[in-house]
């Protein structure tokens, strides 16, 4: 379907440096005659910064499982147990573990990204097993940031279940919450729900890329 | 294919209007899901006690940032440049394409990947990079049944709502082997298997393809931050395997600080979808992982925009669609009709002002409304639709008959005597007033009734009974 692209011989870093570079002068000018006198626009941020909430876990395993995921709430001293049982039930055995996640949730034959797993060897495993930075309890929102326990994004992305620890401190009530804890330096991947999609006569299924099945274990 | 920015050379609004609204499946499906959506978006706005005061912050944000664009710009400039990405500057479309094109030249690649961007249909990337022999595949499902029914979108959240499923069936079993991995051989119309035909279908080429281009929700100035909101795990996809992303992002999507994203993030997926958040939100900061990373930002008419004191609210807009949803206009005439990749109420007030209105099709955009105001009050950035829409009719070309109307009303109203004269002369004629006017006027009169001429003018009753006293 394509003819050869023959390679721009330019490194990348180069291209559009010639006349995108005028292109930035212009730009800039316009916005500059165009905004001209203008009055300055104030923000007031009279919205809430903390929600209360009096049972943020309770809510945050209620949205959650408002998405269709699968929750459980349990004791640190369950929580093993609760894994083992959940990967059970999927029939998932081979899990990707990342560097960093807490020993006693590790599964029994544990596949390391170490060297790199390729895509394809990705796609070949049963799922994966990860902690998370922040949950948030008014929206049932799980993120991860690619720190301890969670590993580089495409791991949480190519296998088909993905299994979720979330410690109890680390959910907050609101949105606004979650933004400050959060480091913008980080990759940061905000997990609602399993993939999904309406996009067929505004039907919701579940499961298009991402992992189809997303199971989350609270530990209080 | 589908996805030239400017569907050019259409026939304006009213003509394409009339069309849609004879098709009954498309005002079935449109009815369906506008309502659905409509309902969804209610529940969940309610549920926050502070949206008022959001959808305030989030006006007041954009008008901030709109306000200093320019050092905004160059901050995030930098902040891109100091986390190892590379920053373009596109005019127009033409450049932009161009930039994009060479970029991928540069990796000696001949396909790319893409996430749903409105930015580069708007610029007909698609067609440019196959007329450098590049294949640009769409892998949001909803914009692949477009590109495999060599279709246009015609809703800004769900592009194909125009098709219902047994349409969708066909174009997979159709096309699916000619763009990659057939269908399946037993594919039947259930959404699910529909799904799970795309999954397979595109999954191959996600693990294979090494560019990928995107556009973005948001760029974050401060820490030089994109964030990119989805559903299905395809922008993830995107975003995250291919070794060199190119993100190409119009300039008024950014947002001073980290800390703005709090309001954005309960705005847009309650205002969009009607969730409380979407499935997939991705955020990176320059090179990412070992990738290297592309931002061409593109003016493409914005700046122009931008100087028009009343229109340039537009630029507030995230996109998110709940303007379409409640507009009963778009309900009845569909997305296609609005010949832009912008339809409904935004479409109407956006594309005139990119574009200019000097096709018949732009310059009868701000005429496709009946001002109701139902998309002003849905807007999560308080962007006044119905404002905008009449100034653009300000500036619109009107036809002979309608300025030579105006210029002789402008004359009769200037003087009181005048106006007395005509009156007077209009009662004594009253009788002789057809009921349908002749000519081109009869576009008036066959959607309006000719109102009573009354025998007597008030003022002439006024005078001569010193206002009912005599
Ligand atoms: S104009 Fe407002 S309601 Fe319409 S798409 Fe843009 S942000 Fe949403």
């Amino acid at each position: 379907m394509t003819a050869g692209a023959p390679a721009d011989p330019r490194p990348a870093a180069e291209i559009g440096t010639g006349t995108s570079a005028n292109s930035r002068e212009r730009i800039l000018a316009r916005i500059r005659s165009a905004v001209a006198g203008a009055p300055d626009a104030p923000i007031t941020r009279s919205y809430r910064t903390s929600p209360e909430a009096t049972d943020v876990i309770g809510l945050f395993a209620e949205r959650v499982a408002d998405y269709r995921a699968v929750v459980h709430v349990v004791d640190g001293s369950e929580a093993a147990a609760t894994i083992r049982a959940a990967m059970a039930r999927q029939g998932a055995v081979r899990l990707v573990v990342p560097d960093g996640l807490p020993a006693e949730w590790a599964p029994d034959d544990p596949v390391a990204d170490d060297p790199r797993l390729t895509a394809a060897e990705l796609d070949a495993v049963d799922g994966v097993i990860t902690g998370c930075a922040v949950g948030i309890a008014e929206t049932g929102t799980i993120v991860l940031d690619a720190g301890p326990g969670q590993g580089r994004r495409a791991l949480t992305l190519v296998p088909d279940y993905h299994l979720c620890v979330v410690r109890a401190d680390q959910i907050v009530a609101g949105v606004p919450e979650a933004v400050a804890r959060l480091d913008p330096a980080r990759p940061l991947t905000w997990i609602s729900g399993p993939s999904a999609t309406s996009d067929i006569e505004l039907n919701r299924v579940e499961g298009v890329h991402g992992p189809r099945t997303l199971e989350v274990v609270v530990v209080r | 294919m589908s996805g030239a920015g400017t569907f050019l050379g259409m026939p304006a609004f009213p003509h394409n209007a009339a069309a849609a609204v004879q098709d009954s499946q498309l005002r079935f499906n449109l009815r369906k899901a506008t309502h659905t959506i409509r309902g969804k978006r209610a529940a969940v706005v309610g549920e926050l006690p502070d949206w008022a005061e959001l959808r305030r912050a989030g006006k007041e944000i954009k008008d901030h940032t709109l306000r200093h664009l320019d050092r905004y710009l160059l901050q995030l400039e930098e902040a891109v440049t100091a986390a190892g990405g590379h920053v373009h500057w596109a005019s127009d479309a033409k450049e932009a394409n161009r930039i994009v094109a060479d970029l991928v030249k540069a990796t000696g690649e001949t396909s790319v990947v893409k996430v749903k961007s409105m930015a580069t249909q708007e610029i007909g990337l698609n067609e440019a990079l196959q007329e450098e022999g590049i294949t640009a595949y769409e892998t949001d499902l909803a914009e692949l049944i477009v590109q495999l029914g060599d279709d246009w979108p015609s809703h800004i959240l769900v592009p194909a709502i125009h098709r219902n499923r047994a349409e969708i069936r066909e174009i997979f079993q159709e096309k699916m082997a000619e763009w990659g991995r057939a269908a399946p051989e037993e594919l039947t119309d259930e959404p699910r298997a529909l799904a799970e035909a795309a999954r397979l279908h595109l999954r191959e080429r996600f693990l294979s393809t090494k560019v990928a281009v995107s556009g973005a929700n948001f760029m974050i100035a401060e820490t030089g931050t994109l964030v990119v909101l989805e559903s299905e795990g395809n922008g993830r996809m995107c975003l995250t395997l291919p070794e060199t992303l190119i993100s190409v992002v119009g300039v008024e999507k950014l947002l001073p600080t980290w800390r703005d994203l709090e309001v954005f993030l309960q705005l847009l997926p309650r205002s969009s979808t009607g969730e409380r958040m979407n499935p997939y939100t991705s955020t990176w900061t320059g090179a990412t992982e070992g990738q290297e990373f592309h931002l061409v930002l593109l003016d493409n008419g914005r700046t122009d925009v931008l100087a028009d004191e009343v229109g340039r609210q537009a630029l507030r807009c995230i996109r998110c669609s709940a303007c379409l949803n409640v507009c009963p206009v778009y309900e009845r005439a569909g997305g296609h009709a609005y010949g832009s990749v912008y339809p409904g109420p935004i479409g109407a007030i956006l594309t005139p002002q990119l574009r200019g209105t000097a096709s018949a099709i732009d310059a009868s955009l701000p005429y496709a409304s009946s001002l109701c105001g139902a998309c002003f009050e849905a807007c999560p950035v308080a962007i006044d639709i119905p404002e905008v829409l009449v100034h653009l009719r300000g500036k619109v070309r009107h036809a002979r008959a309608e300025r030579l109307g105006m210029r002789a009303a402008g004359w009769i109203f200037d003087r009181p005597s005048r106006l007395a004269r005509v009156q007077r002369l209009g009662g004594r004629l009253r009788r002789f007033v057809p009921g349908r006017l002749p000519g081109p006027l009869s576009a008036w009169t066959d959607t309006r009734e000719i109102p009573d001429i009354p025998a007597e003018s008030f003022r002439d009753w006024w005078n001569r009974t010193d206002g009912g006293a005599r």
